[in-house]
């Protein structure tokens, strides 16, 4: 049974790669043209992710995110379905190439760590966990595109701002749309993570009778809640927007990686997956 | 039978020998039945543009074809033809069918790719077909044209990059504003250039059109062509945070515009970007203001360098175009070839028709008490051995379709003594 899920996951990452491959094809091949190759291999990737994920969930009769693995696997999924849903008209055919190498990461990631299945204390056990997950992941996966879409704008920035008005500048979207999808994400990301915070808190009052209490993976999650929240202040009130942003952005996807994998590497605490 | 064209363009000959000799539109009908008289076509077309004079035609004998074609432009247009017959270009059957596609795939053309000569070439073909002038060679070769025309279009990158600065800065602002529907253009100084390249902003379905002008009556009367606003010269810094696009081409000796401005008015505009475009030569922008973040500013010579890069891969684009229109000589050339053996096939049927009908008509006097069964027997015998008597001769003929100077189709005249003057 092993065998087929860990194929189901081998499976997923092989169309991720694909879609990569055909993204960075249009990208950098001059005379190619928009088709949605890439779209296409990401998306039935995504069912693939899907089915290894919906089998995994059967087997830990829970939402399966108790472990590394788990966790980045399922971040992988929610990503993948970020960039289905934001490219939903088939818009920025070039988003692809940007956001396949961390889907490739991530599942990667997944299937190189322990697939064993860790059974939940029962101090966990509750609806808020899963809740609480799925809400700071669906919000951090739409950051991380958020973050593929500032690297392109970077680059597209760059490439007219120091008049070279060939290659991949006529591939990249214009700077206005890449803007557009750098807000989007955001207010779409940034309200997930916030209720994924609020719902983290509530829940740790259920189970370890305090609200917040200061492990490193609160404090970080609270200094990225910070970052993101200064970008959408900033792009609301003071017309923060393209490369400020887009650094921003890039910077505030840093903390989530951090955040998401370093602290528990790193650092010890309630929210590490080891122990 | 051969396709020629005597012709001069825009390499072979200035301006003042082509417009002397290029032909009104109102004129052509006129023109095309003398020609066809005087040079002896059988079908003719003349191609007039600014750039190209051209006369095509279908033509039984080539000697003398080339003097008469000129002689014809001679009489026309009332000059003597040592003023331009050194600028001509005579080509014939396979050269002028390559000319004539490269003419139509804009291979031949001043700006390599520019589409407008198709449309000419479509004009000057429906004007020659309108006059009955065109026959069947001449359309279908111009057919061909308009189709190899359309596959170099569509299959080479041959006009898919800017090649004009005013498009190239179109082409620029789309990728800075995605959309340029609604956007705001200010033209700073109201000469030509500056007209120009807001025409090609305008057809973008820019918004409005801001013009100032040290003469405020010329900016008025811009501002009136693009149905926008005409504001005094003094006044023109107060409304920069309002346009996203800035044209700029003054006499003035120095920067108009400086950082701290453009600062200014991006704060009031909250960072939306501002693309400006100087194409005055001294600037009037300072060059500086490039560092400004959402400030996009480009001169006249980083606009002419992709121009010249575009021009670059169209030479490249083209030389993968020529395959393309080699290959669709050769077919055409097979076609022509295929045309010089159809009338030899027709006239074998017909000749053995004839033969059967005539021995038929002998035999079948003898029996006059045939049943009308047995006559449609008989009948039938003597067509099928006709035909199976022509089979391989047909086949041959039609098997060496490619071969020159039709010398199966010749041979097979000879042998069934087929009246000699139909080929040619």
């Amino acid at each position: 049974m092993d065998i087929i899920y860990s194929s189901l996951l081998v499976g997923a990452l092989v169309l991720y790669s694909a879609g990569m491959v055909s993204g960075f094809v249009y990208l950098f091949k001059p005379d190619s043209e928009a088709r949605p190759w890439s779209k296409i291999a990401i998306q039935s990737g995504f069912v693939i992710h899907l089915l290894a994920f919906s089998w995994r969930c059967t087997q830990a009769q829970t939402l399966a995110v108790s472990n590394l693995h788990e966790s980045l696997s399922f971040f992988a999924l929610l990503l993948a379905l970020a960039y289905l849903l934001v490219t939903r008209k088939n818009q920025l055919p070039t988003l692809a190439a940007f956001t396949s190498p961390l889907l490739i990461i991530f599942t990667l990631g997944a299937l190189l760590t322990s697939k064993a299945i860790t059974p939940q204390p029962p101090i966990l056990k509750s609806f808020w966990l899963p809740l609480h997950v799925l809400l700071s992941f669906a919000g951090n996966a739409f950051l991380a595109l958020g973050c593929g879409g500032a690297v392109m704008y970077l680059i597209q920035e760059h490439l007219i701002k120091t008049k070279k008005i060939k290659g991949i500048f006529r591939k990249l979207p214009a700077l206005q749309r890449l803007d557009e999808l750098n807000y989007l994400c955001l207010r779409l990301g940034f309200p997930l993570l916030t209720l994924g915070i609020i719902s983290g808190s509530v829940w740790a009052s259920f189970a370890w009778g305090s609200h917040w209490s200061w492990d490193p993976k609160e404090t970080w999650s609270l200094i990225t809640w910070l970052l993101f929240a200064a970008l959408l202040h900033g792009r609301m009130n003071s017309g923060w927007r393209g490369r400020k942003a887009s650094l921003l952005t890039i910077i505030g996807f840093a903390a989530i990686m951090f955040t998401f994998l370093g602290v528990n590497l790193l650092l010890s605490g309630l929210h590490s997956y080891a122990h | 039978m051969h396709i020629v064209t005597l012709g001069l363009n825009h390499q072979t000959a200035p301006v003042e020998v082509r417009e002397r000799l290029a032909f009104k539109g109102e004129d052509l009908p006129a023109a095309l039945r003398r020609l066809k008289d005087e040079a002896d076509l059988s079908e003719a077309l003349i191609l007039s543009t600014c750039n190209r004079v051209e006369l095509c035609g279908i033509s039984q004998k080539l000697d003398l074809c080339r003097e008469k074609m000129i002689r014809f432009l001679e009489h026309y247009h009332q000059i003597m033809a040592h003023s331009f017959a050194d600028k001509l270009y005579f080509h014939k059957d396979a050269d002028a069918i390559r000319h004539g596609f490269r003419v139509a795939s804009s291979l031949d053309s001043m700006v390599v790719g520019e589409p407008q000569i198709l449309g000419q070439l479509k004009d000057a073909f429906f004007i020659a077909s309108e006059s009955c002038s065109t026959g069947l060679i001449l359309n279908r070769f111009m057919h061909r044209s308009f189709f190899i025309a359309k596959e170099v279009r569509t299959k080479t990158r041959i006009a898919s990059c800017a090649v004009s600065v005013s498009f190239a800065a179109v082409e620029l602002a789309k990728k800075i504003f995605g959309d340029l529907k609604g956007m705001k253009v200010m033209l700073i100084g109201a000469g030509e250039m500056c007209e120009l390249a807001a025409r090609h902003f305008v057809n973008q379905g820019i918004d409005q059109v801001l013009v100032t002008n040290r003469t405020l009556s010329r900016a008025q009367e811009l501002a009136d062509e693009f149905s926008g606003i005409a504001l005094p010269f003094d006044k023109f810094r107060d409304h920069l945070d309002q346009v996203d696009i800035i044209l700029s081409s003054t006499g003035s000796p120095t920067y108009l515009l400086a950082p701290p401005e453009l600062a200014k008015a991006l704060k009031k505009r909250r960072n939306r970007p501002i693309f400006l475009i100087d194409i005055a030569v001294p600037r009037d922008i300072d060059p500086q203001i490039n560092a400004l973040d959402n400030i996009y500013l480009y001169d006249v010579d980083d606009l002419q360098e992709t121009v010249t890069e575009n021009l670059d891969q169209r030479q490249q684009e083209a030389l993968r175009a020529e395959t393309m229109v080699d290959l669709e000589v050769d077919k055409f050339e097979q076609w022509l070839a295929s045309l010089a053996v159809t009338p030899t096939i027709r006239e074998l049927r017909d000749q053995i028709r004839k033969i059967s009908e005539q021995e038929l008509h002998k035999t079948l006097s003898g029996f006059p008490d045939l049943s009308d069964k047995e006559r449609r027997r008989l009948e039938a015998m003597v067509n099928a051995i006709g035909n199976k008597f022509l089979h391989h001769p047909i086949n041959y003929l039609k098997s060496s379709n490619q071969c020159d100077e039709n010398v199966p189709a010749t041979t097979i005249r000879k042998i069934f003594h087929l009246t000699e003057n139909e080929l040619e």
